[in-house]
Order: structure tokens, then sequence, then C-alpha cells
């Protein structure tokens, strides 16, 4: 690993400002310090988020959970009000990595990231989130732009993430079996008039399952996409599974997801 | 005093393993030591035009960088194969030469051209950096199946192919495949695996120029042998201006039987430079250098009767040695390989071919079970396909076949001294609730899941073994074991022996055997491994030999104690020493209310003077002291057998293969730790489980390795597995004074086709290769789906 500055922010200003094209926001560092240290990425300065004590904790209002960028997966996973809230994101936290990885990472590292295979991103998108930063609030649906690419600018930094609690909803997740990542994670939420099935590791970025979302919200049943044949064009293909695979496994993980609501 | 040998004595280990005291090559720091990082090849075949170091000498930190050219010019050998195997011309096999540090070419992706040492660790890799190597990059050979039409990478080394080699009698073969009522052929791929030792391998040199002494301190599971090695082949030292120190060492699987490269350059460039080095292999080292395992193409096929008799056998191998010939590298796909590829079965006629081949991968080694496992899954596979064709229920078809007596002339090479394969059937059988299964497969089909039943025999040979036998079979060393029982005057005992543990329990285990040997409790013993300095010497521990040949030679030594014990008593007492007896620790004059205790004895040896009334207690010829030694070479292998029976449920939907129960029922002779042995088991099983559905190394057509990490290389875990049924049948072996066999390698070996047998089961016959993943079963479902529709 080569050598750097740290730093440590005692607020979202602070560490917005210590921000340059040769920095990193640094939380529970699950991906950017295996990054460094294999040599795939290297920064000048890392700004530690982790002491600014405003951006963790867990609120859960009627209508939302809202849950601050430097909170643990660990938190997510034992909240008592999350898992009466929204269980489906309780069980999607406990189902990250492993022990180690849950009592480091944070809610905030994994959406920044938008790795292809993270679970969180398709939270986001099935429970309709708005992604609380310094300068703005962004739909979930906006947020996500393609491969480890978001919405956000330089320097800006996520402080809060707000889901809205559905009616019903579950994460089903097929993960590869070496790194337990989702080869395909699918959430669906059933909310108050729509239903989304976000697909996570499938294709290049988490996105919105558009025929099966209707297909759901016409008949909320298993049945109602028990044979759907999706398009695998554009979907991912490596040596774990190729894209017909995922093609089925969406729809399979799909099914189960409704099954489990 | 009750016996120790049978009973759950718990691991003398288990304390400073648990508490963080163990002692590993990492933990080895010593005074002013520098650090050693490797500049290694980033392509799989490459000539190299030039290379540069000046820039990484001016690097901070740096003391030395050294390449392929210095190891030359100082005459230090290179890597060797231990076997000497002939090919069916009678033609010797070819080995290109493995120098330490690749000089003109490299062989494959990590291969070391230049070791660069600083003074600390983080100069060390920035300098490798520096290092400026022009490759000229040439076309890799990668597929085990194609190498021998791939382009020449060895100079001289035709078809790429080391030897083609032959064991059995095509003729008799051929006859005995005319009288066949069938003929069953398989065609299969053992997949190739990456051990995968929870330490990294690692080493630590140190030269004192004073002595002219190495020390080395190495991840290895028998440092005798390194050291041998080193000074005979590598001209690193004399034997005696080394020493080779293995402390803790966690965990082998065979990848740390072999001298590595960084052995020999960090110990030849300690000396070079006057100051310790150490180097600690990253993961991502370890999985490109470390030996690979298996990684054979087969052609097999049986010749039966209809009424399931097996007449003969034929099995046409390719074995991938990777980039050179490694230790067991060439012994592995031939001699541990095709003796067992006829399985518990009497087969008239058989034989078994092996083309092994170079390809521009790691090398390929021996891995826990070393071509048993290959030869099982052969057999085995081809006998659960021989049941789905002749309509013969699985268990029935190989109890037909079994022998029925005992000393078992196997086909091809060994004769098994003792088994009862029928009575470790039949209880395999009882345990898994086999007839049960169909109820239990209607069940998993009512919930639209599809399950199988697979089943193995298997019969190892290990214990390696009798050194007239392996050296008539090339290997380049006697296959003795050697311990050293040393009473110190106050009646504790140090045991030395030649075995090295690394997870095996030795110090548990071999005490058991000394405390009932000698009657002394076993807080009392120690046993000493791993240190060149310590003890005579040792062949090291690899092929379940530690117990069946280095544990004998302990009860060999305790008995030679033993009988000087006697002769010093009857001196003492005043009696015959054909009147001592040795009971519970006690030397006891028959009829007579005399005795001794051993440790009574063993202060007497030490006290050899004459002083007022006291008189020696040694008798004229004996010296004093109470120590003995044995060098012990088994009359034969052992030959531990059993049968496994695995269930599976697939959903088709995922092709998620769910292992819902797994048995072992083996026979490994006696037992002398039962909570050890059970482990061993777990450990093998989960191996061969990994093996069967969930690891492989791949590589891509250039020769990157594609499984090069933990992403992407599957590791099996505890939640991959069911709770394991294990039980026993014991028939005592013949050849040894204990009755052991050897429980290591049983689970590696057994595991794989057992459990594709239940998979390829539960596909209704479809082939399918290990590992089993999810997209190859979700296929064979779908056509399975296809074809049954079709059916209907």
């Amino acid at each position: 690993m080569k050598d750097f500055n740290y730093h440590s922010a005692k607020d979202s200003k602070e560490a917005s400002k210590l921000a340059s094209s040769s920095s990193a926001f640094l939380a529970g560092g699950m991906t950017t310090i295996p990054s460094m240290k294999l040599g795939l990425a290297t920064y000048k300065d890392l700004i530690d988020i982790k002491n600014i004590k405003k951006l963790s904790g867990i609120k859960v209002s009627g209508k939302s959970v809202i849950i601050g960028a430097a909170t643990k997966h660990v938190e997510v996973s034992n909240s008592k009000d999350i898992k009466k809230a929204i269980p489906s994101l309780s069980s999607l936290a406990e189902g990250i990595g492993d022990p180690q990885v849950r009592n480091r990472g944070t809610i905030g590292g994994s959406v920044a990231n938008n790795d292809p295979s993270a679970d969180y991103p398709s939270a986001c998108i099935a429970l309709n989130a708005t992604i609380h930063t310094n300068e703005r609030k962004i739909e979930a649906a906006k947020f996500f732009k393609g491969m480890f690419e978001t919405a956000l600018k330089k320097g800006e930094l996520i402080e809060a993430i707000e889901f809205q609690i559905p009616e019903k909803s579950s994460y089903q997740k097929h993960p590869n079996p070496a790194s337990r990542y989702a080869i395909v994670g699918v959430y669906v939420a059933k909310h108050k008039g729509d239903v989304n099935v976000a697909v996570t590791g499938a294709k290049s970025c988490v996105y919105n399952d558009k025929d099966m979302s209707k297909a759901l919200s016409g008949n909320f049943s298993s049945s109602s996409i028990d044979g759907m044949n999706l398009d695998s064009s554009e979907m991912n293909s490596d040596m774990h599974a190729s894209a017909d695979f995922r093609a089925s496994l969406v729809v399979t993980q799909a099914k189960k997801a409704v099954d489990a609501c | 005093m009750a016996s120790l040998v049978g009973s759950r004595v718990e691991r003398k280990e288990d304390k400073r393993f648990l508490t963080g005291k163990g002692r590993y090559t990492a933990d080895i720091n010593l005074a002013n030591q520098t650090y050693a990082i490797f500049v290694r090849s980033p392509h799989a075949r490459a000539s190299i035009k030039k290379l540069n170091i000046d820039k990484a000498l001016k690097s901070s930190g740096v003391v030395s960088i050294l390449t392929g050219k210095e190891i030359a010019d100082d005459k230090i050998g290179g890597l060797i194969a231990g076997w000497a195997i002939r090919s069916e011309d009678g033609t010797e096999m070819k080995c290109p030469g493995n120098p330490p540090l690749a000089k003109d070419n490299v062989n494959f992706v990590g291969d070391p051209v230049a070791v660069v040492i600083a003074e600390s660790l983080a100069e060390a890799k920035e300098a490798a950096e520096k290092v400026q190597v022009d490759y000229k990059v040439l076309k890799a050979v990668t597929s085990t199946a194609d190498a021998m039409n791939g382009d020449t990478i060895h100079e001289g080394i035709d078809k790429n192919l080391c030897f083609d080699w032959l064991l059995g009698d095509r003729q008799k073969v051929k006859e005995a495949f005319d009288k066949a009522d069938k003929v069953i052929s398989i065609d299969i791929i053992n997949n190739r695996l990456i051990p995968n030792a929870m330490e990294p391998r690692a080493c630590v040199a140190d030269y004192n120029a004073a002595s002219e002494e190495i020390t080395l301190y190495t991840t290895s599971q028998n440092p005798h042998l390194s050291r041998l090695i080193m000074s005979a082949f590598g001209n690193v030292a004399p034997e005696h201006k080394l020493r080779v120190v293995a402390p803790d060492v966690g965990g082998g699987f065979g990848s740390k039987i072999n001298v590595y490269n960084e052995d020999i350059v960090c110990s030849w460039a300690a000396k070079k430079i006057n100051r310790a080095i150490k180097w600690v292999a990253e993961r991502s080292e370890s999985f490109l250098t470390d030996i690979h395992g298996r990684d054979h193409v087969t052609h097999a096929e049986l010749a039966v009767t209809k009424d399931g008799k097996f007449l003969g056998f034929k099995n046409e191998t390719i074995a991938n040695l990777g980039a050179y010939a490694r230790v067991f590298g060439t012994v592995t796909p031939t001699y541990l390989f095709g003796p067992c590829a006829t399985g518990v079965y009497e087969i008239p006629a058989a034989y078994t071919n092996v083309k092994a081949v170079y390809t521009n991968t790691a090398p390929v080694d021996a891995y826990r079970g070393a071509g048993r496992p290959e030869a099982t899954y052969t057999i085995e596979r081809l006998v659960e396909k021989a049941s789905m064709e002749l309509g013969i229920d699985k268990t029935e078809l190989r109890i037909k076949n079994f022998p029925t007596a005992f000393p078992f002339k196997q086909t091809l090479v060994h004769t098994v001294d003792s088994g009862d394969y029928v009575a470790g059937m039949e209880k395999a059988k009882q345990m898994a609730d086999y007839k049960g299964f169909e109820a239990r497969r209607k069940e998993s089909e009512a919930k639209g899941k599809l399950r199988g039943i697979g089943v193995t025999s298997y019969f190892e040979a290990c214990g390696i073994a009798p050194s007239a036998a392996v050296m008539s079979l090339g290997c380049g060393v006697g296959l003795w074991e050697s311990a050293e029982v040393r009473f110190n005057p106050t009646g504790q005992v140090t045991v030395y022996t030649g075995s090295h543990s690394h997870g095996q329990s030795h110090q548990t285990t071999f005490a058991q055997i000394a405390a009932d040997e000698l009657g002394v409790p076993i807080e009392n013993i120690d046993i000493v491994h791993g240190d060149t300095d310590k003890g005579t010497f040792g062949m090291g521990t690899y092929g379940s030999r530690s117990l069946a040949v280095g544990g004998i030679a302990i009860v060999n030594a305790c008995k030679k104690i033993v009988e000087k014990g006697k002769r010093v008593t009857a001196k003492m007492l005043e009696a015959n020493p054909e009147d001592v007896e040795f009971k519970d620790g006690e030397f006891i004059v028959s009829k007579s209310n005399k005795k001794k205790t051993i440790g009574e004895v063993a202060f007497a040896c030490y006290l050899p003077g004459v002083r007022d009334e006291m008189k020696s207690p040694l008798p004229e010829g004996d010296e004093p002291g109470l120590k003995e030694t044995s060098f012990y070479d088994p009359s034969n292998f052992s030959f531990p057998a059993g049968t496994h029976i695995a269930e599976v449920e697939i959903d088709p939907e995922t092709g998620h293969v769910k292992l819902e129960k797994y048995t072992a029922c083996d026979d490994f002779g006696r037992i002398i730790n039962p909570m050890v042995v059970e482990g061993q088991v777990h450990g093998g099983l989960a191996q061969g489980i990994g093996q069967a559905l969930y690891e492989n190394a791949e590589y891509d057509e250039t020769g990157q390795l594609m499984t090069g990490s933990y992403m992407d290389y599957t590791m099996p875990r505890a939640d991959n597995f069911p709770e394991f049924n294990i039980g026993y049948t014991c028939t005592h072996a013949t050849t040894n004074p204990l009755g052991v066999k050897g429980c290591g390698e049983a689970g590696a070996i057994a595991a794989p086709p057992t459990v594709m047998n239940a998979v390829i089961d539960a596909l209704g016959g479809q082939e399918v290769t290990m590992p089993a993943t999810a997209e190859k079963v979700w296929k064979a479902c779908k056509n399975l789906k296809k074809s049954n529709a079709k059916a209907a």
C-alpha cells in the first residue's frame, strides 16, 4: 500500500472541504482498503467520516426508515425498529459478507460504491429510497448511474438514506459460492399502488425490472411471473454464471421473494 | 493402568493454538533481519530478453537484488522430481531444469525471476515494482487434454510428454474385454485444486558467518527431507551446516512437502548478504505458486458379464504436471494412482496408462490423497454407471465383486493384508438408512426437488512405505521413519520423531502410544519434531504415514527401552533378566514381590558408579543412560478401506445441490484417539466434498489463473456441510505391531465419487463434471425435464 494522508473529519463540511481529485472518503473501508492493498487504487488523502456522529443512527417513523450513512450493517440487522418496520431490510443486512464485514462496513459506503453485485442498491430501488447528501436529496431511481457510478459529485457526501416502508417486501439472493456476493439478488417490495422488483448482480448496475413489476402490480402472486423469459442480452456473464443462467435466476429469485412476502 | 490408546485424550496442542501461543514461521523475527519480495513472471510462457535492476537498486532501503544469473553462477541447483518413472517403451522420464530463479525462460504465472531484499517489507515491495523485465511472450499451453498438441514448452521434451507409463497387461485386458457381455465406459475430468493451507508458506533464513551454518525456518511437512534435498541437489550447504526448522505449521495437505524456490533462494541469499531474510507469502502468491492437485483427464472402461461380474478394466489418463516435475509430481499420477484404480474389486485383468504432460501452469503435486482420490473417482464412477446400465442395485453390484478372503491380491500391485469390505458396506447402509431412501426421494419429489443417493467403496494404499518397494518403483529415498525415546534421569520422557505434525495432533497421539508402552503418565511425555538438530532423521508426514510408520518407530524404540530396563532391573534385584516382566510401568521379578518402577530404573541408568553399599545397576555390556533409537521400515503399505454414502437434494430451478446426508464408515484398523480421527475424517470430507461441489482451479488460455483469490475460488465453508455421520469397522493391520492403517486421506479419497454419484443419480444418470456447480446442474435439470417430457 502506498503512503497516504489520513484525516479524521469532525463534520460533513470539513470532510467535503478536504476532498480533492485524489482523495476518498473512508467509512468502513471494506472496498477502499482492499483496493489500496492490492494496488488497484491509490489516494493522496483518506478522509475518515466515521467520527462524524451525525452520520450514524437509525430513525423510524410511520412512513420511513432513515439510516445514517456511517451506520454499520450489523446495526441495521440488529435494529428492532427496522425488524418491525422493514424486516426484509434487516435480513438483507444480515446476509452481507461475513461478521467482520458486517461489523465494519457501512450502508453509505455500500451505496456510494455501487458495486454491481452489492445488496443495498437493490433495497434503495425497491424501497423508493431517497439519498440525503450534504448538498441535496436524490431519488434512488436517479442515483445509480452504472457500474460503480453514481450521481454523487466530487466532495459530495452521503449523510443518510431514507427508505419508504412498504406493505410487504422480501430480498432473495443467489450468492456467488466463493465470494457470497449476489450472482443475482432480487428485492421485491409491494407499496400502495405499485410493486418494485429491484435486481442486483444480473447487469452492470442495479435496475427495476419493469415487466415483472407490471405483472406483479396486476396480480401479486408468483404465478404471474412464473416462466417469464427475460432478455439476457445485457446480463453479466462470468465463470460463475452465464447470462442465460442469470436471467433464469432473476425470475426464480423474484418468485421466491414474492412467495416470502 | 488403563490403556490410553483408543481413548479420547484431549489434545496437548490445543492450549497453545487456542490461546494464540502457537509459534509459526511468520512469528519468527531475527535481529537485523531483512525482507524478501519475489519478482514473478506475469506471463505463463515467455523468454526473458532483458532484466534491468538498476532503478530498483537505487530504491530506498534496498540491500540486495539477486536474479537467475547469480544463482546459476553460484551453481545453486534447482527443484527436482523425487521419483524416476519409466515409460512403457523403457525410456526414462524427461524432466526440465527448474532453477530457483528463472534465468532464460518462465513457464507459469508466478515463476520467480528475481528476489529483492530490503530493510523493510514496504521498501522491498516498492523496489520490486521497479525491477524491469523485458519478456518475449510465447504461446502458452494450458489444457491438460491438448497439451501434447501444443508448442514445445521445454526444449527437447517432445509433445510436452514427461512419460507414457503403463501398469498392467494390455493383452490380458483385451482378452477379458472380448469375453464381456457389456462394456461400460466413462470420460471424466478430475478437476484441478489449490490446497489452500490456512497458513501461507513462509521462510526465515539465517546465516552464522562464524559457524558457517545456515538455519532455515520454513513451513515444511518434512524438514529433514527438505535439508537433504537442499543440500544434495540444491548445493545450498552441506547437511551438517544446514539446519531446517519447521515449527508450528498451519496445514499442509501435501502442499508443504516440496522444497520451494523461496526456501533455496532465501537460504542462499542469507549467506550471500550475511543477514537474516524473512519471506512470507501473500495469499495471492499461495494461489499462484503453491503446488496444485489432481488435474486428470481420463477415459476408462469396465468389462462386465450380464449378471455383474467384473472381467477387465482399462484406464487411459492424461495427467497434468504443470510447468515442472516436483518431488511427488511424477509418482502421484503413477504408482499412487494406477494400483488403486481397480478399487476394492476382484478384476482379473486391468491396466492403467498415464501420459504425464507439462503445461504452463503451476506445478501439480501430491495433494491430500495424492493419486488415490483420482483412482477412486475413476473406478467408483464407473461402477456406479455399471449399476445403472445393468439394473443391479449399486450396493449389491459392489458386494458381488468384493474379495472374499484376505490377504487380497489386488489386480495390479498390492497385497492387501486385512479388511472386511462386506461388513463395511452393511454397516454403512444401516447408518445411512439406505432402505429408506425411496421414501425420502418421494418426499423430495413432492416438493418439486430431485433427490439422489450415491455410494463409494474404496481402499487406499497409504503409510508409505516399505523402502524396498518404493525404491524399486523409482523413489529416490527410502521411506522408513525414525524415533528416539529419551528418559531424563528424573523420569520424564522426550520422544523425538521424524514425522511432522501440521494439524495431525502427534503431540497427543504419539504421547498416548509412548505412555502405554512405557507406563509413564502422558503429562510426563513430550513429543519433539520439526527440527533437524533434534532427532536423528525423518522422512516427514504425508501419505497417511505418520502413525503407521513413525508411530511404529516410537513403539519399537520404547520396546528397546523396556528390554534394557529388564536387564537393569535384573541386575539391581539380583534376578534373571528372563524372569523380569514389564507391566504398567513396573518391572516385576516373577514369582516374587520384588519390583522397580521404570522411573527408578531410568534414574539408576544415569548413576552407574559404585560407592559403599551402592552398586552399579548396569549389567556388563550396557552403557549408562536410557535412550533408544529405532528406524522402522514397514513390510508393506497399509490399506484403510470403507464405504461412504451421500444423499443430495437438488432444486431444479436454481441448480443448487444440497448435501442432505453424508455417511462415512471407515476401517482404519486400530484407532489411537477417536476424537483426533473424527477431526481427520471431517477435514478430509470437507476437502473431498469441496472438490465435488465447489473447488476448481481454472486457467484461461493465456495461462492466467482465473481463480486466484477467494472471490472466485470456492473454498467450502462450514455451512456447506451437513452433520457428518461417521462410523467404523475395524480389522487390524497384520503388518505392524499396533494394527493401525492411517486415516488422514480417506475423506478426500472417498467423498468426490460419493457425492457425484448422488448428484448424477438425482439427475437421472446425466454426467456432470466436478465441481457440480449450480449452473451445470441447472442445465442438466432442464435436459432432464425435456427428456422426461419426450418420454411422456
